[in-house]
């Protein structure tokens, strides 16, 4: 059985006028241990989707339709209760931007105790040894002393390893990383990545990075979803979504990295912008950018279909395969 | 530590400097003093020699410095209608007076955090909704308004409490005689504390609540959610301290302001204290009691300012007082 299973999650968001689809029929598994990237441009709706995850959407948005089982159990069904039983404890997700997860007024120390005593009978010396413990597994020195300073006084990279501390104390079966690196320096980058990878592996931790950084999911993850406009657009095992993309969106993506590029030419990007969620175009979503739609794009929205290695949402994939232009577009 | 005191009271010193400055020029243009200590019989030459014998010839500058030099020792002048120190018949009505303002600091205090938190966390409800509206009746109403409202309503219809004066008290220490001493002290303080109030509590449920509800859209309170943490933890510990900070700051300069707005609350209920004796002050022409009045008013705001700063820093982990040099 599979640790995460996802099944046509779709989440809502209420405006004032309207009411807009965020997330549409979202369907994935995780293994337990498994390593999943969540890919696409901002607004794709990759952050939606680690929220939702955790049941975590403040309003306007919710869940509408869909399952999200969890160790068997429906996180969309649980009460508050079981869902703070959840959230820390068996699921643990690392933040954005470490220079404002942590909350200003307390002390690293309270808020790693604070998490261990609301999952776990322990006194307080008992919380703070393994608090101490976690941080030395993150490579954070003199840890003792960190526990009495507030989070301003640490490096934005010391705070992301103690976020990513947080998350280990009481060994969760899964942690959500959304854009874990986004916010840090590119030297801290690297740094914290091997440190994620080294730490899933050692201590058996399913992983789900979301990013837009196709390096760090080909280095990080074994699976990857490509996520356009609410959808999952391709989805695979990550050495063939990065090798051999099917979807004309994803081989967009692995065309506009810097490295297929050679020196002093313009970086090739896609045309465009991703649509916002008021205004999706009907059809493919993509169909506008993409130039290969043909009028079926326009007006019918694709299923997603194994195709070779991979699962990709495309009418057009078997024409493209045998396309030139494909050829000249990976060349 | 020893540096960032040193720099606040330089500071407050210099904040005086213009209050005094402020004061004693207004106590050039109260009118002509000697028509208030000598009867119309006295004739123009025996004036001129009380003037000069008074100073009230000499530059602007002299004149101040003197004053400055005479408050420096305590020295405030004398009252004409009390023939006493005026800084005596100060200290005599502020117990009073501070007294009228703790009670109201109670209420407010008492009452603006819960019921700002709870307007906070359940905006949407209909208990929410009443409190809101009730605060933009609070603060519309001038507080003389709600004073006699509450006079007609509480003391003379239901006769629930007395409608003026400070009723028992009991000598403390000094001049300080309490309200909080005796059954009849209470029931006299409480009105005119809830008139007091009755414009700061409102303005602080609307900022307790604004200020709680940017805090509970913040990343690290959804951090907190993320971890598990229980809901009443994430209201009371996380989002509530960060409420407080901006809500500390303001609540300083209100404390000050509310020693100012005693004189109507005072006047209506004819409380002996300081603003009560500064309007009165003004109706007699008493200008050294007004110019000593202001000063003590000042110097009880940069007071309660400088005080509000250091309990900042020492609620705020991010203002290091040891740190904070020049």
């Amino acid at each position: 059985m599979s640790l995460l299973s996802v099944r046509d999650l779709t989440v809502k968001f209420a405006m004032r006028d309207q009411t807009v689809t965020a997330l549409n029929g979202i369907s994935f598994d995780l293994a337990k241990g498994e390593r999943l990237g969540i890919v696409g441009e901002s607004g794709a709706g990759k952050s939606i989707t680690g929220f939702s995850l955790m049941n975590l959407l403040s309003r306007p948005g919710y869940i509408d339709t869909g399952k999200i089982l969890f160790e068997g159990e429906d996180v969309v069904q649980m009460n508050d209760k079981r869902l703070r039983n959840l959230r820390g404890n068996r699921m643990a997700m690392i933040f954005q931007d470490p220079m404002v997860t942590l909350n200003p007024v307390l002390t690293i120390g309270q808020q790693m105790i604070e998490t261990l005593m609301a999952h776990r009978k322990l006194s307080h010396e008992e919380a703070r040894q393994i608090a101490i413990v976690k941080l030395r597994e993150v490579y954070i020195p003199s840890p003792e002393e960190r526990l009495e300073q507030y989070p301003h006084e640490l490096s934005g990279g010391m705070r992301q390893r103690i976020i990513i501390a947080i998350a280990l104390l009481l060994d969760p079966q899964l942690i959500i990383a959304d854009e874990p690196t986004t916010a840090l320096d590119v030297t801290i980058q690297a740094d914290i990545m091997e440190l994620m990878l080294e730490l899933c592996q050692s201590n058996q931790v399913g992983l789900i990075l979301i990013t837009h950084d196709l390096g760090v999911v080909s280095q990080m993850t074994e699976r990857t979803l490509v996520m356009y406009a609410g959808r999952i657009i391709e989805a695979g095992r990550t050495r063939e979504i990065i090798n051999d993309p099917q979807h004309p969106y994803t081989q967009g993506l692995i065309n506009a990295l810097p490295q297929q590029t050679l020196p002093g030419q313009r970086l090739k990007q896609i045309p465009g912008n991703m649509p916002g969620l008021a205004s999706i175009p009907a059809g493919c979503a993509f169909n506008p950018r993409c130039k290969y739609a043909t009028d079926l794009c326009r007006s019918r929205v694709p299923e997603i279909v194994h195709y070779g290695e991979v699962e990709v949402a495309c009418h057009e994939v078997q024409r493209l395969n045998s396309d030139e232009d494909r050829q000249e577009a990976r060349a | 530590m020893f540096a960032y005191l040193a720099k606040r009271v330089i500071q407050a010193v210099a904040v005086m400097f213009v209050i005094s400055l402020i004061a004693f020029a207004i106590q050039g243009n109260l009118g002509d003093p000697l028509r208030e200590l000598v009867g119309q019989s006295v004739s123009e030459e025996v004036r001129q020699q009380l003037r000069d014998e008074m100073g009230l010839n000499d530059s602007f500058v002299t004149q101040y410095l003197r004053f400055a030099g005479n408050a420096l020792q305590g020295d405030l002048g004398t009252s004409y209608f009390f023939k006493e120190p005026a800084l005596d018949v100060i200290l005599k009505k502020l117990p009073a007076t501070l007294e009228l303002v703790f009670g109201a600091t109670l209420i407010i205090v008492g009452f603006s955090v819960p019921l700002g938190v709870y307007t906070a966390i359940k905006p949407d409800s209909i208990l929410s909704r009443i409190i809101m509206g009730l605060s933009i009746v609070g603060i519309s109403i001038p507080v003389f308004l709600t004073a006699i409202l509450m006079i007609f309503v509480f003391s003379v219809e239901y006769g629930w409490f007395p409608s003026y004066g400070r009723g028992d008290t009991v000598q403390v220490w000094g001049y300080w005689q309490t309200n909080f001493a005796t059954a009849d002290g209470w029931l006299h303080i409480i009105l005119p504390s809830i008139a007091l109030a009755s414009i700061m509590l409102p303005l602080f449920v609307r900022l307790i609540r604004a200020e709680m509800m940017e805090v509970l859209q913040s990343e690290y309170v959804k951090y907190a959610k993320a971890k598990g943490i229980n809901p009443w933890r994430i209201y009371f510990v996380h989002a509530l301290k960060n409420t407080l900070l901006p809500v500390i700051t303001v609540g300083g300069v209100q404390i000050g302001t509310m020693v100012a707005y005693t004189i109507l609350t005072e006047t209506v209920f004819q409380w002996p204290g300081m603003g009560f004796m500064f309007l009165e002050a003004v109706n007699r022409v008493d200008t050294p009691l007004i110019v000593a009045y202001l000063i003590v008013v000042g110097f009880i705001f940069v007071v309660t300012n400088t005080i509000v700063d250091l309990i900042y820093g020492l609620v705020n982990p991010t203002v290091n007082i040891a740190r904070m040099g020049a």
